[in-house]
């Protein structure tokens, strides 16, 4: 296996962007990504697209050929691949790309995220996203995807205490870091109050403990790191790509406060880049929910199980903490498409171990972290990088 | 719109609770599986039905303001997932009982009720949920 690095970033601004359509989406993150790479267009020799329900979402399937179309590489006729694994689509087309470049098959990949969400209309969206868990056996039955994640976080609050104090410290950290990101949904700073005062979406979430609804695209440009120094002085490699899956089901889990698969990729990525939990300078993870910030901190090996929410109420997660999580703002705060949002946090971390991150710069940060989730926990990826 | 087929498939599951039970190492799944996670391939051909008792325990609930389209003006319900007598877990409406008394532990039994109806002209569709268990 190669090793391989990330050359270029790119994102779209997230948002509700009305007057944007999803090719439109496509091809700035594209851009943007290769030009910070300083690649050739004929220099790529495939894609890979993550990408959650663009058939639901705005009635397009065929993701991959799109792409190429929109790039204007259809004459170089790429293998250009869309991948789905619902919010983890991202992730999983990352761990893809990494595989082609690592495998020695390709050596200069682009791998993107696109979601368009703000299409449909009313609920319908809601809808399209409760397909990310089992139809059949709890969608059928009333149960919404904010009211599985709050079924976690009442498990959690009995089992260890959790306050809704502490699961809104989480959105209101979120949002403080999303103030800092010219490119977040969010840019409003909130309070703890703000939290317990807006209205309950699925007891005991409110809506501000629940990420968005977001248009928005992100891409990265793979390449093995031995030909990476052609492209950049500041290589970012990837010490680690690996992904766990599990039931599609809350309710088959083993685990109602954890999500066991995002435990089971950590574990495997710490010991793909031979690195443990205190060696990772700053993540971005997965909290489309409040609970899922806490849970993850948890199943990442930061804190002990339990001392999430407290750890944030302490602010040991803050830009200016001990372990700085979410410094883009998380889903919560700079949105989340869910193709996306997977390939952004690539796009966050790189950022951040460059020093391009601006007023939310992390000092010193040369180690980071991705943990991107799909569903309730069904499947799950972690992402080390580090600047060399 | 989906096709009637789809729900009617699931009639005899969710109408009478009629899981699996391993015919190698006798655990018991809710919803049906096709295969034993644990015995895995000793088990293929030996997943038989099994008819729950339809007892169980809340092991966590949640209740629902913002419903999904199916479910418009039916908010505020309650939705658990629970811990049935036989071990297996499954996710359900809580009925029958003020939320503010719906608690982690409490004991439950299935119910039939009308689960939702495919817009104002399509079919309805029944199936579990549960109340408060008499005892």
């Amino acid at each position: 296996m190669r090793e391989v690095a990330v050359i270029g970033i790119g994102m779209t601004e997230f948002g509700e962007l009305w007057n944007r359509s999803f090719r439109d989406l496509v091809a700035e993150a594209g851009m943007h990504a290769i030009l910070d790479a300083g690649i050739e267009g004929d220099e790529i020799d495939a894609m890979y697209i993550g990408g959650m329900s663009s058939g639901r979402f705005i009635g397009q399937e065929h993701v991959g050929s799109l792409a190429v179309e929109v790039a204007g590489l259809e004459d170089l006729h790429i293998p250009s691949i869309r991948v789905e694994a619902a919010c983890a689509s991202g992730g999983v087309a990352m761990h893809q790309g990494y595989l082609a470049v690592a495998s020695g098959m390709y050596d200069i990949v682009v791998v993107g995220g696109a979601e368009k969400m703000t299409d449909v209309v009313g609920a319908e969206a809601t809808n399209i996203l409760a397909s990310a868990a089992d139809r059949e056996w709890e969608s059928f039955f009333g149960a919404t995807f904010p009211g599985l994640y709050a079924m976690m976080a009442r498990y959690h609050m009995k089992k260890y205490g959790t306050t809704p104090e502490q699961l809104a410290s989480v959105a209101v950290k979120n949002h403080y870091n999303g103030s800092l990101n010219p490119k977040a949904q969010f840019k409003r700073r909130i309070s703890i109050e703000d939290v317990l005062r807006s209205p309950m979406v699925a007891e005991p979430l409110h809506l501000l403990d629940c990420s968005p609804i977001t248009d928005g695209a992100a891409a990265t440009i793979l390449a093995p790191l031995d030909i990476a120094k052609k492209y950049t002085d500041k290589i970012v490699k990837i010490r680690a790509s690996a992904l766990a899956t599990d039931t599609l089901s809350l309710h088959g889990r083993k685990s109602f406060d954890s999500v066991p698969a995002a435990y089971h990729a950590a574990q495997r990525a710490y010991k793909m880049a031979d690195l443990q939990p205190k060696d990772i300078d700053l993540a971005e993870v997965h909290d489309c929910f409040t609970i899922a910030e806490i849970m993850a901190i948890e199943d990442l090996g930061f804190f002990e199980r339990g001392e999430g929410g407290k750890a944030t109420e302490e602010g040991r997660t803050a830009i200016d903490g001990e372990i700085p999580i979410n410094t883009s703002g998380g889903l919560k705060s700079k949105g989340h498409p869910v193709g996306a949002t997977g390939v952004a946090q690539i796009n966050e971390i790189v950022m951040q171990l460059r020093g391009e991150a601006g007023e939310r710069q992390v000092k010193d940060a040369r180690i980071g972290l991705t943990h991107n989730v799909g569903g309730s926990g069904g499947t799950a990826v972690v992402h080390i990088l580090e600047v060399i | 719109m989906m096709g009637v087929a789809r729900y009617w498939r699931e009639i005899p599951v969710r109408y009478n609770l009629i899981g699996k039970k391993c015919g190698v190492c006798g655990k018991v799944y809710f919803p049906p599986r096709n295969i034993c996670p644990t015995c895995r391939r000793k088990s293929i051909g030996k997943m038989e039905d099994y008819k729950l008792s339809g007892k169980g325990i809340v092991e966590t609930y949640t209740i629902i303001h913002t419903p999904p389209p199916e479910f418009d003006g039916k908010a505020p319900y309650a939705v658990a997932i629970i811990k049935m007598e036989e071990g297996c877990h499954l996710t359900a409406q809580i009925v029958d009982c003020p939320l503010d008394e719906i608690h982690v532990g409490m004991k439950v039994e299935a119910c039939l009720r009308r689960i939702q109806e495919d817009g104002k002209r399509g079919a309805i569709y029944y199936g579990y949920k549960f109340k408060k268990a008499e005892d």
